[in-house]
This record gives structure tokens, sequence and C-alpha cells, in this order.
């Protein structure tokens, strides 16, 4: 008799770690499955980086509900998880009568909403907070509860606060189809083989629609992939006035183009939203650029494009999912529920923004569907909530570096000269909890390679480093998984085909 | 090791190693080289093709070669180094701090410093260019670095985009890996590197060079699978219809070089937004007084010869500064960027200088001249100071004239020096 886990998560973005991380509270066996080589590859590792403080989604909504609810979540869940947080508030600029009046509408549905402190300012009071805004802005929203996360390191956090918990991850795990008992679900195929629960929690992001199909339920509902490009500037060119978010006055074509401030202190701008035809079309286009440049100069006319170090795009799990509250017509919303059809599913869908902002939300209307399910939680006596961070080098004091230096020399080769990475960073995020075995998820997590070089100067280092701790050789070596790998065979190992023996005179 | 120091060199490439030399031999006691590698040389150790030492040798040497013979002599004069060592800091009084892993923080007080760090490739990111992020795109520095120090190939079927000098001589090096080479494509109308190195390393390989051709998209999700190339307009907009998906597996760029000025930056050194490095004098001096910079943080050169001179004026320099012999400097002129002229190096001459020594200037055209022009460096009033003929003019060649003594007393009556480069 194979084991049964009590609890199989899909997907292993920001929502089924964080699902993954609160449920390690209870005695329950728990299995992650993840089809990429990392956490967080997906939708989660590829977005503006904001916390929304709650005044877009439509009152009512399952977005606006987790939304606002996860907004007072993710200080001390940040503290406890080890990661940056900063409720920096964020601004939606209007630049003429017209967006004015949208502002006056947003204020009103983010007191519905329920977000706090939210008021029109003046251009003055904008001007003064930013002088670098474009001169004509008429107003703004201050909303002083948004905030910025650094998605790479939640998703990490939380899914390795989950292992230390007693969750099993397993990586490189592809769902296929569920195994089904009649219409209860008892397990999962997957590439690795099948694997037995008393419930499974459907977090695939951009797949959520193919897996929830794969059980017979809501065959209406369709994800399409929206894709969103952005450029990062150089922290060295260009810095905003202090740490904070623009967004332009939203449109119906959504909330449109962000200028904003990251936790790794560079500006990122961006995202456009142009639906694409495939889940795994993450390439940057000329057009995409050109549109996101414009938009980031309508509200900061000082951003050049000579700042811009890196270009990106990720893509939106947009459903077409309708409102389960029956008062609002709104048929873009996330789907959080236990469905009728089958048994032994948590079904999560649609999750689009605000979803990085609300997955803590979301993750705990998780628990408490179980719990409306009859299933009895029941705590551990030893659940440890607190992850603690490993040191960043670049972030410590000079007498905190030296001591460190002291205790472990690799402390003391710089390895990325952009962004001060040292290989002791490196060092220990491959023997982590969930261990950074390939180049982006060093990248991911130690932020090397991110600067004006752009890894030209670290990857060579960070492939040998790879190779050494994990024992494998240079060419096994990928960017992330699969067939990505950096190197295809030493030299002078060429096919007999390119010797001869008149080649060699 | 030692904590006070008369000329600490920053970085280990020729430039450098010459400044080192220079120091030593006029008078700093003194002197050291910090080096983020492992060993002296720079980025002359992965440069292993030949063509190096013409210039100053008129031998024909290997990159490391060419090194060896200044590291022998760097070590014959008893400079100290400091290896595997980065600089995380520089003030402008010449407190420089440093890490490694034996020593740990390192603080060292010098009396002068002469950066040498080189510079950077241009990245995927800086030209903006669209498509996937797979692995498979690499500059080509960091290609022959694999290939030349680390003994790996990045791949096996490549396009290379940029007719920069690294790209065509890495096209010949990995042909003669046995890789395939598929297309160098230039997006301007001319070739960006050396007329020398398409013909070795290109023509004679018979690897094709498209010009005003360039790469549109990156296709793959986990390697580079093929590139999409499009024929340009003047304007470097994609002309409809010119597309064609090239299969490879991998993308090296070859496209610009920029002077690595973060450290400067931090010491108060300003930087000519021209050639991304410092504005200097005709001792390589920046706006800081003491701290000097030499080779290609200052500009990008196309000659490794060039740079060891740069190194040795600039090491000279440093020497007198730290020694206290050179009298605040005076009677600067500015030398200015005229026809066709790109930028000028130095940026300012101190008029006295040419009663001892001769001073190089080095420039760029910014439009290729293929027929006889002269460079001419003119006063104020157009009075023509120095000239020099040359049979063409190419944005991918260093122009260089030298301002020799003889033009001392015509110097001295201008206020400013403009070069210029017109056709004969």
């Amino acid at each position: 008799m194979p084991k049964t886990y009590d609890v199989i998560i899909i997907g292993a973005g920001i929502v089924g770690s964080l699902v993954a991380r609160f449920l390690s509270r209870n005695k329950l066996d728990i299995l992650l499955i993840e089809k990429e080589v990392d956490v967080g590859m997906g939708t989660s590792s590829a977005n503006s980086a904001v916390l929304h403080a709650g005044y877009d989604p439509p009152t009512g909504s399952n977005k606006a509900l987790t939304n606002v609810m996860a907004v007072e979540m993710w200080p001390g869940l940040s503290q406890e998880l080890g990661i940056k947080y900063e409720r920096c508030g964020d601004f939606v600029v209007a630049v003429n009568e017209e967006e004015a009046q949208v502002l006056e509408e947003l204020l009103e549905r983010g007191r519905r909403n329920g977000v706090p402190g939210i008021e029109i300012i003046s251009a003055e009071e904008v001007r003064q907070r930013e002088p670098l805004i474009r001169p004509d802005v008429v107003a703004a929203l201050w909303a002083p509860t948004g905030a910025i996360s650094d998605p790479f390191a939640a998703t990490v956090a939380a899914a390795e606060n989950a292992v230390m918990n007693g969750v099993e991850l397993m990586r490189e795990t592809a769902f296929e189809d569920f195994i089904m008992e009649g219409t209860r679900i008892i397990g999962v195929c997957t590439n690795r083989g099948e694997f037995f629960s008393r419930w499974t929690v459907n977090a695939a992001g951009l797949y959520a629609d193919e897996v929830m199909h794969q059980a017979g339920v809501r065959p209406e509902f369709i994800i399409k992939p929206r894709r969103g490009e952005y450029v990062i500037l150089d922290q060295a060119d260009f810095k905003l006035t202090r740490l904070t978010v623009f967004f332009p006055t939203p449109t119906d074509k959504g909330k449109g183009i962000v200028v904003g401030g990251t936790l790794h202190g560079n500006v990122i701008v961006g995202p456009n939203a142009n639906f694409v035809d495939s889940k795994e079309n993450k390439a940057m286009t000329t057009e995409g650029i050109q549109e996101i440049w414009e938009g980031g100069n309508k509200l900061l006319p000082a951003i050049k494009r000579k700042h811009i170090i890196a270009q990106f795009a990720g893509l939106r799990a947009t459903g077409n999912a309708p409102s389960p509250n029956p008062d609002i017509n709104y048929n873009q919303d996330f789907i959080i529920e236990i469905p009728d059809k089958v048994s032994g599913l948590v079904n999560l869908g649609g999750i689009e923004s605000p979803g990085f902002t609300a997955a803590p939300a979301i993750a705990l209307k998780v628990i408490e569907l179980l719990q409306g399910a009859g299933e009895v939680l029941v705590e551990k006596a030893d659940w440890n909530p607190v992850r603690v961070p490993r040191p960043v080098f670049r972030n410590l004091s000079r007498d905190e570096q030296a001591a460190l230096l002291a205790r472990d020399p690799a402390y003391g080769r710089i390895v990325c000269r952009c962004e001060t990475v040292t290989e002791g960073e490196i060092r220990a995020e491959i023997h982590a909890p969930i261990p950074a075995d390939t180049y982006d998820a060093i990248k991911r997590r130690t932020w090397t390679g991110t600067g004006r070089c752009q890894g030209g100067f670290d990857m060579p280092r960070v492939v040998a480093i790879l190779a050494e701790e994990l024992g494998l050789t240079p060419e096994e070596i990928t960017k992330k998984g699969g067939t990505s790998n950096f190197l295809s065979r030493r030299t002078k190992d060429v096919d007999q085909e390119h010797l001869s023996v008149e080649a060699l005179i | 090791m030692k904590r006070d120091y008369d000329v600490v060199i920053i970085g280990s490439g020729p430039g450098g190693l010459a400044a080192a030399i220079a120091a030593k031999e006029n008078g700093a006691e003194d002197v050291l080289i910090i080096e983020r590698d492992v060993e002296l040389g720079g980025i002359l150790l992965q440069c292993i093709h030949n063509g190096f030492g013409l210039e100053l040798f008129n031998e024909d040497l290997p990159g490391p070669a060419y090194a060896q013979h200044f590291i022998h002599k760097v070590r014959g004069h008893g400079v100290e180094t400091l290896m595997d060592t980065m600089v995380l800091d520089i003030t402008p009084e010449r407190t420089i701090y440093a890490i490694n892993r034996g020593l740990g923080y390192i603080e060292i007080k010098t009396g002068a410093i002469v950066l040498a760090m080189g510079c950077r490739e241009r990245t995927r990111a800086q030209i903006l260019l669209p498509g996937s992020r797979p692995a498979g795109v690499y500059t080509a520095g960091t290609a022959q670095r694999f290939v030349n120090v680390e003994g790996y190939m990045p791949g096996e079927k490549f396009v290379i985009l940029g007719s920069g000098d690294i790209g065509m001589i890495m096209a010949r090096r990995l042909t003669i890996e046995g890789a395939q080479v598929e297309r160098v494509l230039e997006i301007m109308p001319y070739l960006s590197g050396l007329t020398r190195n398409y013909v070795q390393c290109l023509l004679d390989y018979g690897i094709v060079l498209e010009k005003q051709r360039t790469v549109n998209r990156i296709i793959g999700n986990h390697r580079v699978e093929a590139v999409e190339a499009v024929s340009v307009d003047a304007a470097w907009q994609p002309i409809p219809g010119t597309q064609e998906i090239i299969p490879c597996d991998t993308l090296l760029l070859s496209v610009g070089l920029i002077p690595e000025n973060e450290l400067s930056k931090q010491a108060g050194v300003l930087l000519d937004p021209v050639t991304n490095g410092p504005f200097v004098d005709d001792h390589f001096m920046t706006n800081v007084p003491g701290i000097f910079a030499a080779g290609n943080v200052v500009h990008v050169y196309d000659l490794v010869d060039w740079v060891t001179e740069a190194g040795y004026v600039a090491g000279k320099g440093a020497a007198a500064f730290a020694r206290s012999e050179r009298v605040e400097p005076g009677g600067h002129i500015p030398l200015k960027a005229g026809e066709n002229i790109r930028y000028v190096v130095p940026h300012k001459l101190e008029k006295a200088h040419l009663a001892v020594e001769l001073v190089r200037l080095q420039m760029r055209a910014i439009v290729p001249i293929e027929e006889r022009v002269l460079v001419t460096v003119e006063d104020q009033n157009g009075e023509v100071v120095a000239k020099k003929a040359q049979p063409y003019a190419r944005p991918g060649e260093i122009l260089t004239l030298a301002l020799k003594p003889q033009a001392y007393e015509a110097v001295q009556k201008a206020t400013s020096l403009t070069v210029n480069v017109r056709k004969r």
C-alpha cells in the first residue's frame, strides 16, 4: 500500500508555497509538487513586486476581499519569513480632469473595499514627494498601505519555511492527471509516478484551468495568458527621490504601466498587458518595449533608455470566472472553492493581479475551506513559523561584514561585482533547505548577475561553483533546468569528422 | 602587508602593469597592484590570439606573452601585488577599501591612485534585443573566457551579432574548435572592429559578414534554438520582408565595450558622456587630484600597445604626484573634437608639457572616409599646429597623432586646440 498524503499541492508559486507554509502548522503529511526545477519560476517570478493596497478590484469580489485582508498580513509574515517589506505607499497619478474623475471613483471603491488611509492629494503635494513626476500632474490618489515586496525571496522563503516544517517538496514533478475513485480524487499522476492523498489543492497558476478540467470541473473556465513586459533601470544611473510606486490612472485595459522602486534598489517600468497564444511565451517584443517605455515616460520624463540594464516578461493567469458574489457583475474573479462535482479538491484559479498580494489570504481561505469540509486540523507543538534569512553581504555594516569574513573566508570573494554578491552567499544558497541548483535560482536568491554586466563577469564563476558544490561537470550546469545547459563540451573534444591528419599538421 | 603606499594601481591588465612599472621607474617606492583575479594580466590572459606588440616591440605576440613581458618587469621592480581582491570603495582622499579571502577587510592609504579597471561588454539588455531569455546568449568576451581559460565550448552553432574585434576573433576561434559560425551580423554599414581582424578571422575562414543586418528576435525557451535576422535601413529600422530565421544554439554579442567606472564615480571622478571614461589631462589625471586613469577605463582602445603607453604616462604622473614633485598644474588648454571627430583623449593639455616630451592624442572618427585623409590639430584661429596624413578614417580604428615638442611654440599661443579629420 503506497503512502497516502493528507494534502498534495500542485504548483509551488507564491500561492502554492504559502498554502503549504500555513498548512504545515498542522499535523498533516503534505506534498508540494512543482513542474519546474525551482519554486516560483512562473508568474511569481515576473511581476511588479507591488503589494497592492486594494482599491482596484470590484467591491465584494474575491479579489477585493483577499487583497485587503492580505495587506494586513504581509508585515508580520515578512518578518516571520525573514524577507524585506516596505510599506512605502503608492500613487495613482491623474494628468487631466477626466483622469481626476476616475481618481474619485477609485477613492470611493477603495473606501468600500476597506482600504485604510486613502486620500486624493494635490498636484503640489505629488511634486513635493517626487519632484521628477511629470510637471502637468493634476492630482493623485495616495494609498499609504501600498507596499513593495521581493517576490523571488517571498516564494523561496514561504516554500523553505514549509519544508522546514515537514512539507515534502518535489521539483521537476509535473501533474498529468488525477486519480479518481468515482467522483472522489484520491491522488495525482505525475511524470514521476503516482501519489495518493485525501486532499489535492490546485495552485497551478497559468495551468489551473487544465488541471481542473482533468477532474471535470468548470469546463467553461479558460485561462488566457496575458503577457506583461518590463524593463529594469540601473540603480547607479537612476533612482526615485523616495521609494514608492506610481500608477497611471487605470483604464478599462487595466492598471497600466507603473514606475516603481524595488527592494533591490532598481527602478522597474512596466507592464503592458497583451494576450499571447502560449503559456510559455515570455518573449519580449520591440513594440512592447516601446509601449512600456512611452508609458513610463508619461509618468516620469526623467527616465532614459540608456538607464535600462535588464528586460523581462511575465505571464498572468487571466481567467473568466464569474464572481461568487451575486451582487456584482464581474467575470474575472479568483476561484477559491471546493467544487461540488468532485470531492477531495480545493480549487484555485484565475489568480492574476492582485494575486501576489492576496496570496497569504488565499492560503488562509484554503484552510477555512478544508475546515468547513469537516477537516479537523490539529496544530503541531513544534511548528516554527520563523525562517532566519541568510546573510546578505552588501546589506551588512562593515563590522558585520568583517565578522562574517572571519567566520567564512568565502564571503571575502566577490563573485558579482556590480551587485556585490560573495561566493559565501552563493555556496550558502546551494546548501539551503531548497537547494539553488541552477544559475537562475542563484540569481533570484542572491541578485547575482542582475547588474550592469548582466552576468558577463559572474556567470562562468557561478557555473564553476555550482559544478563544484553539486559534484557535476560544468557542462551539466543549467540556467533554468531542462535543456538550458550553458556549455556543450570541453574544447579539443571535436567530432572525428572535424579532425584529419592534414588538419593537425 | 603595508597599509600605506605611494602609488596603488587598481587592475593588472596592460594599463595597470605599465603604470606600476612607470611609477617605480619614476621614483615611487611603495607601489601596489590590486587585482580581482588570481593572476596578473587582466583580459590579456584570455586573448590567446596574436596581434599584440606590433607597435611597441615590432613583434606579433599572443596576449599572455605580451602580458608576461610586463609581469616580469613588475616582479623585477619589486611591485607588491594583492590578488583575488576586490576594491569596494575609493574616497577622494585616496583611501581604498578592498576585501579578499585571506585578509578580509583591507584599508589602504596612498599618495596616488591609477584606475586601470578596463572595460566591460555591452549586454543584450543595453541593445534592447527582443525575444525569449534562454541559455546560449553570451557576450563574446564571456565566451572567450569559457573557451580559452576554462576550456569549455559555449555551443556548437553560432550567430555573432556585431563586428567588434572580440566577436570576429571568437568567430575564428570557435571555428578552429570545430563549431559552426553561421553568420556575423553588423547593424552599421561598416565594420566596427579592425580590418585586419575581418581579413584574418572572417575572410580567411569563409565566415559570412552581413552589414546593415541585425538580430530581431531570439527564439527558444530553454536553450537558443534560432535567431531571426533582419535588414535595417539607415535609421536602424527593420525592413519588412527581410526576415530570416537562422537555426543556431548560441548567439554571441560583440556590440561594444563600456569603460568600467563604478569605482571612479564613487571617488568623485567626473566622466565624459561620450567616452564613458573620466575627463583626463595629458598626464591622465582625472578631475580628482592624485587619481589617475589609464587604458580602457578612459576610452576603449583598439590596440593594446596604446594602452601600455597610456599606462606609462599615468604611472609616471602618479609617481610625480605622490612625491609632490608635480606643482598644481596650470596653463591648461582644452582639446576639442572638431569635424568628423567623436572625441579626443586627453581632454586638456598642459601647455608646458610639450617642452619635456611628446603628447599623444587619440581620436575616433564619426563616419568612415574611405580615401586619404588629413588629421589636423588647429588652434582657435584655425591655424594648423600639427597634422598627419592617413590612408583612411574608420570609426572602428583609433586615430592617433603625436604632438611633438616642435609644436611647443605654436601651442603656447593657443587658447584651445581642435582636432579634425577631412578628406585630403
